[in-house]
């Protein structure tokens, strides 16, 4: 028996894989397809009330979903918030990566350590501290009430949309520092030379050869931020009050307090349409703009 | 044809404490394929980067045909490079790599397709145009650089090390293309190599450099038959060294004394002052005899084979002389190691194919 299956297992690489790979299969299997299924299945459903459940198969919670002003305008809103943070963090942490790649001679892993540091503390501490240096008695308003610069709190910087912002813009920033830093470190210097040589002035450079080439790096930093920060419903629940409410706090909310299961699996299954969607069409365009730049 | 066409003056560039170029001065002419040759180390990239803009000289300034270059960034010099690993841009094909250069230059539509056309079909890559770099060997990447350098005209042509990564025949090949190439467009080639025969092969006249310094300029024969001092002795070709020193001066001639032979009157091209102990003689291994029996040359010495090396158009001997403490290597086309019985043979060395040397 035991013999038998060690024949197998040396014979067949397409078994050694699976048998690898079978931990992992199985997870995700369980913690993935499985839930996923569960929920495509309940927004086919109804609910009719409290604890009752009509289980007849409707499209009629995708349709409730767009007619609901509210859900429509917070996805739009969710999009929003994400996208801006997605570009905010690809302006700031391009150029220390730029920087990074081309003009630290020693020390690199330090520069990327260092730069990472603040990501060693757990996500939720980092939303906690945003709220200590945002809020109305926060750091940023007594320093400025102490200097006599304002002479009441600034309360838009708490619970509100640009809260949210400047909050998932820091919590996400080393996941597109790395990405960003590995295409750029990828990239050749004499490639850079090369196009001097050629007749190109440094900017031009950039835009001809260092950008085309490092979009990889872009498109990977664009998707590692977009992706989750759609989803994102810890940092708007803590920071964003009513303002800042994204559409991952109303799906929250029908799966908790509203109980209206079907509605939230159908707004999720909507958003999660919607994120494939934004990840399609940002890599083919990026593809298409890095033919069109060279 | 200028004769100043590339002036090097006073140029050093330093590292740190690292003198990479130190103090170096000299022309280079218009349409001449001219290399700089050395050990790794010694210089001669820093020089040709130096040229291109890539480093810029602590000390000195550059001249190509009468204008001062040295402050220019290399955009705005007549010059292009060739680089060792090609640099093509891996997001583009190899027409839009050759066209890279030329949309700075302001012309027609029909003047960059004729140019892109002629460049094409001088380095024989028509029908590589939709390529990308991914999809070409290490010779057809090479003369995609080429042809990328060279669509801009420039009047100077700058190569670093460009044969390096092509395998040997290939390589012999490329050598008599570029060679051919060259004398074809007339443009002033810059080569920078680490490979002594590639150098003396290809150039009008070559540069030996190490530690920063040039260490003598001159046509290839004559860094062959006449090197100048023991390093470029050395470094081009093989040689052997046998320490002397000198006697009375005897016109262009000079008495020596080599260690373990005798005294021998040997011609004084360096003009290597008299009395000095301070000199080495330098035989190359083809220019001696190695026969079976004595011969009338001018030394003849009875020796005894210790190992030989049969490389195919020549046998290489590694003899004992005795009395000599030293192995002497000889070549020959006519025996190999099936040659000799017991080992023993004879050496003729003509007193004309002596160097007189001074060492440093």
């Amino acid at each position: 028996m035991f013999q038998a299956w060690r024949n197998l297992y040396s014979k067949s690489d397409n078994a050694k894989a699976y048998s690898l790979l079978s931990p992992a299969l199985f997870l995700i299997i369980l913690v993935m397809l499985i839930p996923m299924a569960l929920m495509l299945s309940f927004s086919s459903f109804t609910q009719v009330s409290m604890m009752e459940i009509d289980f007849t198969p409707t499209f009629q919670r995708y349709i409730d979903f767009f007619e609901k002003s509210l859900l429509v305008s917070l996805l739009i809103k969710s999009v929003k918030i994400s996208f801006i943070v997605t570009l905010i963090t690809l302006l700031t942490a391009y150029p220390v990566c730029y920087y990074i790649a081309f003009y630290v001679k020693k020390n690199k892993m330090l520069w990327l350590v260092l730069l990472t540091l603040p990501f060693w503390t757990s996500y939720l501490l980092r939303v906690f501290s945003w709220k200590i240096i945002l809020g109305t008695k926060g750091v940023f308003n007594s320093t400025l009430l102490g200097a006599g610069i304002i002479s009441e709190p600034l309360t838009f910087l708490m619970y509100s949309e640009e809260a949210v912002i400047i909050t998932l813009t820091h919590a996400w920033a080393a996941f597109a520092l790395l990405p960003l830093y590995v295409s750029l470190e990828k990239i050749d210097f004499s490639y850079i030379e090369a196009a001097r040589d050629l007749g190109l002035s440094k900017f031009e450079v950039f835009w001809k050869v260092t950008f085309p080439l490092s979009l990889p790096g872009v498109i990977g930093a664009i998707l590692i931020i977009f992706i989750p920060t759609v989803g994102d419903y810890v940092t708007p629940a803590l920071i964003g009050g009513t303002e800042g409410r994204m559409l991952s706090n109303m799906i929250q909310a029908y799966f908790g307090k509203i109980n209206n299961i079907p509605l939230g699996a159908a707004s999720a299954t909507i958003m999660l349409t919607t994120v494939i969607l934004i990840t399609a069409i940002v890599s083919y365009t990026t593809k298409r703009l890095t033919q069109r730049l060279s | 044809m200028n004769e100043n066409f590339i002036q090097i003056n006073g140029i050093s560039k330093h590292f740190g404490n690292v003198k990479a170029v130190d103090d170096v001065s000299f022309s280079i002419k218009e349409g001449e394929f001219f290399s700089l040759l050395g050990p790794s180390g010694c210089g001669k990239t820093t020089l040709l980067r130096l040229l291109a803009g890539f480093e810029y000289p602590t000390n000195g300034n550059l001249l190509i045909d009468g204008s001062d270059i040295t402050a220019l960034p290399p955009d705005k010099r007549p010059t292009n490079m060739v680089f060792q690993n090609y640099a093509i841009f891996p997001h583009i094909n190899v027409e839009q790599n050759i066209k890279f250069g030329l949309r700075k230059l302001g012309l027609t539509d029909d003047e960059i397709k004729k140019r892109v056309d002629d460049v094409l079909a001088l380095v024989k890559l028509e029908g590589y145009e939709e390529r990308f770099s991914g999809q070409l060997s290490g010779g057809q990447r090479q003369r995609v650089a080429l042809a990328r350098a060279l669509v801009r005209q420039p009047k100077v042509l700058l190569l670093d090390e460009p044969l390096g990564a092509l395998d040997k025949k290939l390589r012999d090949e490329m050598q008599l293309e570029l060679r051919t190439l060259q004398k074809e467009i007339g443009i002033t080639f810059v080569f920078v190599t680490h490979d002594q025969q590639e150098a003396i092969s290809m150039s009008d006249r070559v540069a030996v450099m190490s530690e920063g310094k040039i260490q003598q300029l001159s046509a290839p024969n004559e860094l062959y038959k006449n090197p100048e001092n023991i390093f470029v002795s050395d470094f081009i070709g093989e040689t052997n060294f046998l320490k002397a020193s000198t006697k009375s001066k005897d016109g262009e001639h000079i008495n020596v004394a080599i260690e373990d032979l005798g005294d021998f009157k040997v011609k004084n091209n360096l003009n290597i002052p008299e009395n000095s102990s301070d000199v080495v003689c330098s035989v190359r291994p083809e220019s001696m005899m190695i026969s079976r029996d004595k011969s009338d040359w001018d030394i003849c010495l009875e020796a005894k084979i210790n190992q030989t090396s049969y490389l195919g158009e020549m046998t290489r001997f590694y003899v004992e002389v005795s009395g000599i403490n030293k192995v002497i290597t000889v070549s020959s086309q006519h025996f190999d190691n099936q040659s000799f019985e017991n080992n023993t043979c004879f050496i003729s060395i003509s007193l004309e194919d002596i160097s007189l040397l001074q060492k440093k």
